[in-house]
């Protein structure tokens, strides 16, 4: 069991989502940079289907009732084992009874942490992700939750460090045109590639919501609802793109522009981060 | 039908009428089951049905070109599901309105008709039905209730929906059902399955 004594205000417990349920309306969810929580996963010896914690900008503060071994990754932090200080992307001991604290990322937004034996919610539809669009899953964590921890998986892998990934303080994505790039005007997808856009502080797992030069439409009126993908961007009425992030519904009324192909840097990404585009053949 | 590249790993079946997106759904689907196709998710929409999780997503474009969709399933592998539902939505006369027809020949018509499910979304296990024809397509609300009840029955557009859960929404009320929609312990969680027949009968 881990005691939560301080959750922070978007601490979700995530793992690889619920993927193979959208025809029915199921968001995918899971982890908004999957690898960070499969590499805490490996620090600690657990399978990279574990589920963990993804924590958001404030630290959070936990106490384990057993002995465990954790390790956190994504985000460089201020990690604490009582008064020891601890690495980011390194497993840590954390004896039973004592307080770990997680501090606020020192750069970037987000960490992920695991816990030998990963987090032992009630898995739904095959996964313990909190989705928040659809609300599948176990509620955010809370101050005072008690988080329940599987068996001891075995001593982990022989790797005891890793590279603390740096946060750019400019983002660059790959976007490939389409499906509905001729809903807009030829200029909009120009403005999209030659313009920096900037992080709204709107944004959450659903999307990334951008602020920049607002795409012209071509074609009025409605697009029927179709299916939507991880990395879509969708440019809503105020032609403001949004890019679509691991809680995205599985359906959309406005039309996709593009596609991202690697959004986990958007889950380091601070609202006022410069974020450019680029077509994939550059 | 036209194929649209969607990223790096998806495609996007772009479809002539809402008939062609039921004939390509069960077709994608069973060459998926018979292991012909490889995609993590299948999901028809209005005029769509999207392929995502492809791991070569030109190579698979250009095999369903060359593929026609059979007849849609026979009528043994379909599945079909009866909804009582109580007709006393608050919206009833605006539909009636709407048809320019009195609300015991509204409940008539939604009772008799047999519709399919077209695709989900919205929600899980928020099914757009179709069924009704074109022409008695009724507008949404102007601005959305801020909670419809789990299960009530309701109309936009040219769709039928029933909410599996409370949550704002838009539709015109006409109706309410008992029926889970939505159970993450069943198999599929979804009552609703795109492809399904759907009666909503009076209760």
């Amino acid at each position: 069991m881990i005691e939560v004594l301080r959750a922070g205000p978007a601490t979700t417990v995530q793992d690889l989502g619920r993927p193979g349920y959208a025809h029915l309306g199921v968001p995918r969810s899971g982890a908004l940079d999957p690898a960070a929580l499969a590499l805490a996963n490996r620090l600690v010896g657990n399978p990279p289907t574990a589920a963990g914690l993804e924590i958001t900008l404030t630290g959070c503060t936990l106490r384990p009732t057993r002995a465990v071994t954790v390790a956190l990754t994504g985000a460089d932090a201020d990690v604490r084992v009582g008064r020891r200080p601890g690495d980011v992307g390194r497993p840590l001991s954390v004896p039973a009874g004592a307080v770990l604290r997680i501090g606020p990322p020192r750069a970037g937004l987000r960490s992920w942490l695991a816990v030998d034996g990963g987090i032992a919610v009630e898995p739904v539809l095959g996964s313990r992700a909190t989705d928040t669009l659809s609300g599948l899953g176990p509620p955010p964590v809370r101050d005072g939750d008690r988080l329940p921890i599987g068996p001891w998986p075995g001593h982990p892998a022989p790797v005891d460090w890793t590279v603390v990934p740096a946060v750019p303080d400019q983002l660059r994505l790959t976007l490939r045109p389409g499906p509905r790039d001729d809903w807009f005007t030829a200029d909009a997808l120009d403005r999209l590639l030659r313009t920096p856009y900037t992080i709204s502080p709107v944004g959450d797992r659903v999307g990334a919501r951008l602020l920049g030069a607002p795409l012209p439409r071509a074609v009025a009126g409605e697009l029927p609802s179709e299916g939507v993908v991880l990395g879509a961007v969708q440019v809503p009425a105020d032609g403001q793109p949004l890019v679509f992030l691991a809680d995205h519904p599985t359906t959309g009324g406005y039309p996709v522009i593009g596609v991202v192909d690697d959004v986990t840097g958007l889950a380091q990404a601070r609202p006022g981060t410069t974020v450019t585009f680029h077509g994939p053949q550059r | 039908m036209r194929i649209r590249p969607v990223g790096r790993h998806a495609l996007l079946l772009d479809c002539d009428n809402p008939g062609q997106v039921e004939a390509w759904r069960a077709e994608l689907w069973r060459r998926r089951d018979d292991g012909e196709l490889t995609a993590a998710e299948i999901v028809p929409a209005a005029a769509t049905v999207l392929l995502d999780g492809v791991p070569d997503p030109a190579t698979t474009a250009a095999r369903i070109a060359g593929w026609t969709p059979g007849p849609t399933a026979t009528t043994a592998a379909v599945r079909h599901v009866e909804v009582p539902v109580a007709y006393d939505g608050e919206d009833l006369p605006a539909v009636a309105r709407h048809w320019g027809v009195d609300v015991p020949e509204v409940v008539r018509r939604l009772a008799d008709t047999t519709f399919r499910v077209a695709f989900c979304g919205f929600a899980p296990g928020f099914a757009y039905l179709t069924g009704l024809p074109e022409r008695w397509a009724v507008p949404r609300l102007p601005s959305p209730r801020p909670r419809v009840p789990a299960g009530s029955v309701a109309l936009a557009g040219p769709y039928a929906g029933i909410y599996p859960t409370a949550s704002p929404g838009g539709w015109l009320l006409v109706g309410r059902t008992g029926l889970t929609l939505f159970d993450v312990h069943a198999d599929p969680p979804a009552t609703l399955t795109p492809g399904t027949r759907v009666r909503l009968a009076t209760a």
